[in-house]
């Protein structure tokens, strides 16, 4: 056959950009599910804590909320709580089951891809997802009243960093996992106890002074302190570069792991 | 590379896992334009080399030229080049058999009408232009293995691997497979295939080799290695199972060029088959059934193994 040169795309697109648009393409099948979770979500979340039970909490005073509605304490605290949920769902199932059950990546590996740019291509796609839910969950907030100060908008990319910190070491660890119970237990011994106690829904001063130390470690708590304090406009600028380096280590270190899961899984 | 025509070119290439030594140091080259295949049983090294060829497992030792070029390398240049059908099916199931295409075609960075031009052929090529905007989940085994071979041809490659094509495939699908791999042959497209079916290894290859626990035991065409490692007639004798070892013994001394007394048939390799079964009966045997047939690859592999090839 003839060399396939002459067909060749004359743009030089980088092999990740590939795989994204495959994420896309893929995503065209799916998009109307996730939108309406992706508004549904934010809704029933800010309906019934924040206005719901915070009509209970206001009632008691806010001081040890910093004198702020509890609404507004709790909004970007979810924005940044949802966002590593966002990651978590994109990083495990869609992944594993790209390599386990339809065998994708290994469709894709024998085309000129390599594996770091299925994973690259994927954290793309990833990346795309959170600022997707975030500026739906961001258009929610500011419907709800729940935004202080005109810094909120930079909680888009906070919070698209703090989903970051989870999907890389996520994704990382999903391309190691040889079952999928694997992830029922990363959500339930690891997901939903940072989701409770990382400060979304009440502040860590509230916590044992021992446990403490736990939460200032988990990425989410910085994800959630940056947010809330871009949000209602106490943001310090030492404060939130300590959080958002933070969130970038652990981003990239996340990365270097996967580098590694996805060539050791896939080029065996 | 001196000869342009040498696709590919492998000296002691090696694959080892922990202490498994999946590919023993074998040699062998492809020239463009051939059939070439890997005939042996399951586990004999053949899918660890298509992947080393395909440039997704790194070799352990041993050389192995692609294209001119080094897998360790340059494996995205060389897979740019490349049309893989795998052993296991990797299409989208959740996908249309048009969305499959133009996501593969898309990882070779083609453009979109150009992929959309060569799918409609493609499909065309596979008998499945009615179903290009099916999703493939319900298409049957044979016709998600017609896909894959499109999918494998979207970025004309110049060479097209692939791993046992027709496995778990039944008797009819599996002839439409052939049919469509036999066009592609004649249309000059360079073929490696692995089987474990030698009527496949006979129907397709102009060349091939025999491999055996990670190595190579012979190296031809199947005329060739009927040639050189069997006999023109095989007679083959079935008797009751309490006559067989009997009839065996009595069997020793016919002037066979060689005897093979499997588990539940004898087979007398010879010039003659039919002069052959006068001599089994001039002793006064009486088989059960008796079966005169050219020899195959089968018979050149269990005179090579012992073994059989489709146990």
């Amino acid at each position: 056959m003839a060399l396939p040169v002459a067909g060749q795309s004359l743009r030089s697109q980088s092999y990740a950009v590939r795989q994204f648009r495959f994420w896309l393409t893929n995503y065209r099948r799916t998009w109307r599910g996730t939108i309406y979770s992706g508004v549904l979500n934010p809704v029933l979340y800010l309906g019934a804590m924040g206005l719901g039970l915070g009509t209970l909490v206001d009632k008691h005073g806010t001081s040890s909320l910093g004198g702020v509605s509890y609404l507004a304490f709790l909004a970007p605290g979810l924005l940044a709580a949802s966002a590593m949920q966002t990651a978590m769902g994109e990083s495990t199932y869609p992944v594993y089951g790209s390599v386990k059950w339809l065998k994708t990546y290994q469709a894709a590996i024998a085309s000129p891809l390599r594996p770091t740019d299925l994973f690259h291509g994927h954290l793309l796609w990833t990346t795309a997802r959170l600022v997707m839910n975030s500026v739906v969950f961001l258009a929610v907030m500011a419907a709800f009243g729940a935004i202080q100060s005109a810094w909120a908008i930079a909680c888009l990319p906070a919070a698209v960093l703090t989903g970051m910190a989870f999907a890389t070491p996520i994704e990382a660890y999903a391309m190691t996992c040889t079952k999928d119970t694997s992830f029922a237990m990363l959500f339930r011994f690891g997901i939903i106890p940072l989701f409770l106690f990382s400060g979304t829904f009440f502040p860590i001063s509230q916590l044992p002074a021992y446990v403490r130390p736990l939460a200032y470690i988990t990425p989410l708590w910085h994800g959630v302190a940056l947010c809330r304090t871009l949000s209602l406009g106490t943001a310090q600028l030492g404060g939130s570069a300590v959080h958002v380096g933070y969130l970038v280590l652990v981003t990239a270190l996340g990365i270097v792991a996967g580098n590694r899961t996805y060539v050791r899984r896939l080029y065996a | 590379m001196a000869d342009p025509d040498i696709l590919i070119r492998a000296r002691g290439l090696t694959k080892v896992f922990g202490d498994f030594t999946a590919v023993d140091g074998i040699d062998f080259q492809l020239s463009r334009g051939e059939v070439f295949g890997f005939l042996g049983p399951n586990g004999a090294g053949k899918s660890s080399t298509m992947r080393m060829i395909g440039c997704v497992s790194p070799r352990s030792g041993g050389e192995l030229t692609i294209l001119g070029l080094d897998p360790s390398k340059d494996g995205p240049a060389i897979r740019a080049r490349l049309g893989v059908v795998p052993q296991e099916d990797t299409l989208d199931v959740e996908l249309t058999v048009q969305e499959n295409l133009l996501v593969y075609g898309r990882y070779f960075g083609l453009r979109r009408d150009v992929i959309r031009e060569r799918s409609t052929k493609l499909l065309d090529f596979v008998q499945l232009t009615e179903r290009a905007d099916d999703e493939v989940e319900p298409l049957s085994g044979g016709m998600k293995r017609r896909l894959t071979i499109a999918r494998s041809l979207i970025s004309e490659p110049e060479i097209l691997l692939l791993d046992e094509p027709t496995t778990g495939l039944d008797p009819q699908a599996r002839h439409v497979v052939w049919d469509r791999l036999y066009r592609l042959k004649q249309q000059g497209v360079t073929l490696v295939l692995t089987t474990h079916y030698m009527d496949e290894a006979e129907q397709l290859c102009d060349r091939l080799v025999v491999m055996d626990r990670g190595k190579i035991a012979a190296e031809g065409s199947p005329r060739q290695l009927i040639e050189t490692y069997s006999t023109p007639e095989v007679l083959e004798l079935r008797f009751a199972l309490d006559e067989q070892e009997q009839a065996a013994e009595k069997l020793a001394d016919v002037t066979a060029e060689r005897t093979e007394v499997l588990a539940d048939r004898i087979l007398l390799y010879t010039g003659d088959g039919e002069a052959m079964l006068d001599a089994v009966r001039a002793r006064g045997l009486e088989p059960a059934t008796s079966l005169v047939r050219r020899s195959t690859l089968e018979d050149v592999f269990l005179r090579l193994t012992g073994r059989r090839l489709e146990d």
